[in-house]
C-alpha cells in the first residue's frame, strides 16, 4: 500500500487572533497535523486573493485563511473587509477552474487553541481526501507557459 | 547582495527534541543569500544575543532571522539586539519553530521540514525588508478607570495620587459595585461598608479624579496614549448643581414597592432614589420605567417636594468627548442566573436564596437591619443549609472554572450566622474546601471548630417543600450513604459569572475576551493586568473570578502600569504603516473607503506653477494602524504596508 497523501496547505492568518490562537495550541502542547504553514499578517483585510493564488501556483495543495470573529477584529473591520473579498474571490475561483474547496475561510480567537488545533486537522484531512492540487501544474506544462502571477 | 544571519534555537529542549536543529541549521546555510547559519541553546540568553550581535558585526549582515519561540514572546528581545550591533531593527524576523512547530508536532521528520519550511520563507522575506524608523506619537496624561467597583476606585486613586488626572466612569447611580453591597468580609470579619465608603469618598473629593455616575462608554476610539472617548451621561433627572442630597424628594415619592436592585430584591425602594443610604455622589436618580409621571404624565410629587428645584424631568442624555491617554477595565462581575438550577427551587422557594442574598440579609444596612430572617415569613431560620459550587465547576451548565470565593464566603456565612442566631444548626455541602490565601485555611477552620459549622462533602440532587420546611437531598461521600437535612433557609453559593454585556462592551474598547465573556490578559503569567490591546489594562474581576485583595492588588498593579505610560514624554509606535505610491496613485478614493481610521487624506500634487495636477491618497502615520485594508482594496497597487510588503509575503509564500 502507497503512503498517504501528505497535502501541503499554506495558511494566511492575523497577527491578533489566529496567530495567537496557533500560539496558544503550541503553548497548551496540542497535537495537530504538521501540514499548514503559517504566514502571519496584521489583519485579514491584508490578504490579497493574489497571495492565495500564489500559493496555489506554488504547489499549495490547499490554503486557509483565518482571522478574529466578526466584530472581534483589532482594526474594527478588517475582517469584514476579507469576508466581503471572499464572497467575491470564491466566484472567481470557479471561473478560474480552482475547485473553491481548496480554499477555507475560519475565524479562530486568541482564546480558541483548541479549536485551531481542531481545525488544522479537519481542514488536513478534508485536502487529503481532495488529493493532490495539479490541475494548475498540468496547465502550465501543456500550454509550456512558465505563468506568473 | 543579502547576507542573512539564521540562528536556530534549541530552547533547552523544547525545540530541539522534535526539530532536528543541526540538519536545520547545515541545510540553511545552503540557502541562496545566507551568510551565517548558527544553532545554540538559548539565543534569548545574554551569551545567546552576544553572539548574534558578534556575528551581524564580523559578516556585516545585511539581515537576520531568529528561529524560536513565538515573535510575540522575543520579536522585541532580538530587536533590540539587532540595534545594539548597528543594524535596522527591523531588518530583524522571527521564526516561530517552538508554538507553531515543536510543541505541536510528534513526528521528528516532519517537524523538522515543516521547520525548514518555515525559517526558508522568511529567511525570503527578511531579503525584502526595509530599514524602518518608530514612529513617535505624544501621550495624554489622563486616565480613563471603567468601573466604580473596589478594582476601579483602588485604580483611580492610585493613578491620582500620583499627580495624574483620572476621569472614573461608573454605569449605576453611586460608585461602590458589588463590595458595597456585602456585610462582612473574609478573613478578617470586617465590614464591607466601614472600609469601602472612605474610599469612595475619597474618590468623589479628589482633586486629581472627576467623577462620572450614571454613565456609560457610548464609544472607543484611536489608540495607545491617544484615544478619543465618548460618555453618555444618562439622563438622572436631577439636577446635580442644585441637589444637596437631602432626601426629600425621596420620602414623597408615592411608588415604594420597587424591588431594590441594591437588596437583589430582598428590600424596596421609591421611584425617585439613591441604591443605598452611603451613596457617593449622595443625588437621586428617577427610575424612569417605574416614575408615575414618566408612564401617565402626572405627578411630579417630587418635583413639588424639592425647594432647590433640583428635579428636571426635561433633562436628555448628554455626551462627553474625552482624550484618554490609558484605560482601565474594572466592569466587575454578576451572579450566575440560579433559574439554570431548578433541582434547587431558586425562584420557586422564596426561603431558596443566593449568596449574594444572604449577604444583604447579614449587612446592618440591609432590609432587615441585619437579623438574619427568612424572607418568606421573616422568622429567624433555625436550620440552614448552605450549597457550594451551585454553578461553578458543573460543565452541563456552562461555567467549567471554580468561582473562587464561594468557599469563604461560605465559611462566613456560616460564622456570621452562628454570632448572629446563637442555637442556629448549619450544614454546608461542598466539593472540596479551596482556601488558598493569606488567613484563609484558618478561617474555614475557624467556622468548622468555633462556630460549629458542620460540612457535608457532597451535591444536593433535590429541594422540596414539606410541612413549611425545605428537605435538601444530597449525599455524603465520606460516609458514603444519601442524607436529607431538613432546612428552614438555603443559601446557594452561585457561581460568579462576567457581565451579562461583556462581550459587546470588549468590542466596544477592542479588547479579547475567553469563552465565558471574562476579559483576556496580554499573557496569563508575565503580563496578567495588560489586555489585548495597547494602552488597556484590566483589574477586578471582570478578568476572572476574585476576591477583594486580589482585586485591589490587580488594580493598583493596572495603575503602576498606567503611570509608567505616563512618565514617557513620547511613545514610539510599530513603523507598521501604509505607504503610498503618489506616482501611480489615481485618486480613485478606494482606499478611503476602505479604511477604518479614516487615516486616508486627500493631497493635491501641484505643477511649479501651483496649478492641480491631481489629486492623491495621503497616509496620515500618525492615524494609521496599520492593518492593511486599503493595500488589499487598492485598484493600482500603490499602497504598500511597511513590514507586510507585497514583495515581502510574496516571496514568504514562494520560500514556503
Amino acid at each position: 500500500m502507497s503512503e498517504p497523501f501528505e497535502p501541503k496547505i499554506v495558511a494566511f492568518v492575523c497577527t491578533y487572533c489566529t496567530y495567537a490562537g496557533a500560539d496558544l495550541a503550541g503553548t497548551s502542547r496540542l497535537k495537530y497535523a504538521p501540514n499548514v504553514r503559517i504566514v502571519r499578517l496584521p489583519c485579514t483585510g491584508r490578504i490579497s486573493p493574489m497571495f492565495i493564488l500564489k500559493a496555489l501556483q506554488k504547489g499549495a495543495d490547499g490554503v486557509l485563511v483565518s482571522g478574529c470573529h466578526p466584530g472581534d477584529c483589532h482594526f474594527t473591520h478588517g475582517n469584514y473587509h476579507a469576508r466581503r473579498r471572499w464572497m467575491v474571490f470564491r466566484a472567481l475561483l470557479d471561473f478560474t477552474g480552482i475547485p473553491p474547496e481548496r480554499v477555507m475561510f475560519s475565524w479562530i480567537s486568541a482564546a480558541e487553541g483548541s479549536k485551531f488545533a481542531d481545525l488544522i486537522n479537519s481542514v488536513t484531512e478534508d485536502i487529503r481526501k481532495l488529493g493532490p492540487f495539479d490541475q494548475y501544474q498540468e496547465l502550465i506544462t501543456e500550454t509550456e507557459s512558465p505563468a506568473t502571477l | 547582495m543579502a547576507k542573512i544571519g539564521v540562528f536556530i534555537c534549541h530552547c533547552g529542549e523544547n525545540i530541539a527534541a522534535k526539530v532536528d536543529c543541526t540538519k536545520l541549521a547545515a541545510a540553511m546555510g545552503e540557502h541562496p543569500g545566507v551568510a551565517v547559519s548558527v544553532e545554540y541553546k538559548y539565543f534569548c540568553s545574554d551569551p545567546g544575543q552576544e553572539s548574534v550581535k558578534k556575528a551581524i558585526r564580523e559578516n556585516n549582515l545585511s539581515g537576520i532571522v531568529i528561529a524560536a519561540c513565538s515573535p510575540r514572546m522575543h520579536e522585541a528581545t532580538f530587536r533590540k539586539a539587532c540595534a545594539e550591533a548597528g543594524l535596522n531593527p527591523y531588518l530583524c524576523e522571527i521564526a516561530n519553530i517552538r508554538e507553531q512547530c515543536s510543541w505541536v508536532h510528534t513526528d521528528k521528520d516532519m517537524a523538522t521540514e515543516k521547520a525548514a519550511d518555515i525559517v526558508r520563507s522568511m529567511v525570503e522575506k527578511v531579503k525584502r525588508n526595509n530599514k524602518l524608523q518608530p514612529i513617535e506619537v505624544p501621550v495624554t496624561r489622563r486616565a480613563l478607570v471603567i468601573g466604580g467597583g473596589i478594582a476601579g476606585l483602588q485604580a483611580a486613586l492610585d493613578i491620582a495620587n500620583a499627580g495624574q488626572e483620572v476621569v472614573l466612569v461608573e454605569r449605576e447611580p453611586s460608585l461602590g459595585g458589588h463590595m458595597a453591597q456585602l456585610s462582612e468580609t473574609f478573613p478578617t470579619l470586617d465590614c464591607s461598608q466601614c472600609i469601602m465608603t472612605p474610599r469612595m469618598v475619597e474618590t468623589a473629593q479628589h482633586p486629581k479624579i472627576r467623577l462620572l455616575t450614571y454613565a456609560e462608554i457610548e464609544s472607543v476610539d484611536g489608540y495607545i496614549g491617544n484615544f478619543k472617548v465618548r460618555v453618555r451621561m444618562k439622563s438622572r433627572y436631577v439636577d446635580m448643581k442644585k441637589c444637596t442630597g437631602c432626601g426629600d424628594c425621596i420620602t414623597k415619592c408615592p411608588v415604594k414597592k420597587i424591588s431594590s436592585e441594591f437588596d437583589c430584591g430582598l428590600g424596596k425602594r421609591t421611584a425617585i432614589y439613591t441604591p443605598f443610604a452611603q451613596s457617593v455622589p449622595n443625588m437621586p436618580v428617577i427610575d424612569k420605567a417605574s416614575c408615575i409621571y414618566f408612564k401617565n404624565g402626572k405627578c411630579k410629587t417630587c418635583q413639588k417636594s424639592c425647594e432647590l428645584n433640583a428635579i428636571d424631568f426635561e433633562m436628555q442624555d448628554e455626551f462627553i468627548d474625552l482624550e484618554i491617554g490609558a484605560i482601565v477595565v474594572a466592569t466587575g462581575f454578576q451572579v450566575q442566573n440560579t433559574a439554570l438550577y431548578g433541582e434547587y427551587g431558586y425562584g420557586k422557594f422564596p426561603d431558596v436564596i443566593t449568596g449574594l442574598q444572604f449577604e444583604r440579609l447579614a449587612s446592618a444596612s440591609g432590609p432587615t437591619a441585619g437579623k438574619i430572617l427568612r424572607p418568606s415569613d421573616g422568622k429567624e431560620p433555625e436550620n440552614v443549609v448552605f450549597i457550594q459550587c451551585a454553578g461553578s465547576r458543573d460543565p452541563s451548565k456552562g461555567v467549567r472554572y471554580c468561582s473562587k470565593i464561594c468557599c469563604m464566603y461560605t465559611a462566613k456565612h456560616a460564622m456570621l450566622y452562628a454570632h448572629k442566631v446563637h442555637d442556629g444548626k448549619t450544614h454546608i455541602f461542598y466539593m472540596d474546601i479551596r482556601a488558598a490565601g493569606k488567613g484563609y485555611d484558618e478561617f474555614t477552620r475557624r467556622a468548622i471548630e468555633e462556630d460549629e459549622a458542620s460540612y457535608v462533602r457532597g451535591r444536593v440532587s433535590k429541594l422540596w417543600q414539606e410541612n413549611g420546611k425545605l428537605m435538601v437531598r444530597g449525599v455524603d461521600t465520606l460516609l458514603g450513604k444519601p442524607v436529607t437535612v431538613v432546612a428552614d433557609m438555603v443559601v446557594l453559593a452561585t457561581a460568579m459569572v462576567p457581565q451579562p454585556n461583556a462581550k459587546e462592551f470588549a468590542k466596544t474598547i477592542g479588547i479579547a475576551y475567553d469563552e465565558y465573556g471574562f476579559y483576556n490578559e496580554a499573557h496569563l503569567k508575565l503580563r496578567p493586568v495588560e489586555s489585548s490591546t495597547a494602552g488597556v489594562f484590566l483589574a477586578g474581576a471582570c478578568q476572572s473570578p476574585k476576591d477583594i485583595p486580589d482585586s485591589v492588588a490587580q488594580a493598583s498593579a493596572s495603575a503602576s502600569k498606567v503611570l509608567a505610560l505616563f512618565s514617557k514624554e513620547k511613545l514610539e509606535r510599530e513603523p507598521v504603516i501604509a505607504v503610498n505610491n503618489e506616482a501611480t496613485c489615481a485618486g480613485c478614493w478606494g482606499c478611503v473607503l476602505a479604511c477604518p481610521y479614516n487615516a486616508i487624506e486627500k493631497k493635491d500634487i501641484r505643477d511649479r506653477s501651483g496649478k492641480l495636477v491631481k489629486q492623491v491618497a495621503y497616509v496620515n502615520p500618525g492615524l494609521c494602524q496599520g492593518c492593511g485594508t486599503c493595500v488589499t482594496f487598492c485598484r493600482s497597487n500603490s499602497l504598500d504596508l511597511a513590514g507586510f510588503t507585497e514583495k515581502q509575503i510574496f516571496a514568504e509564500v514562494m520560500g514556503l
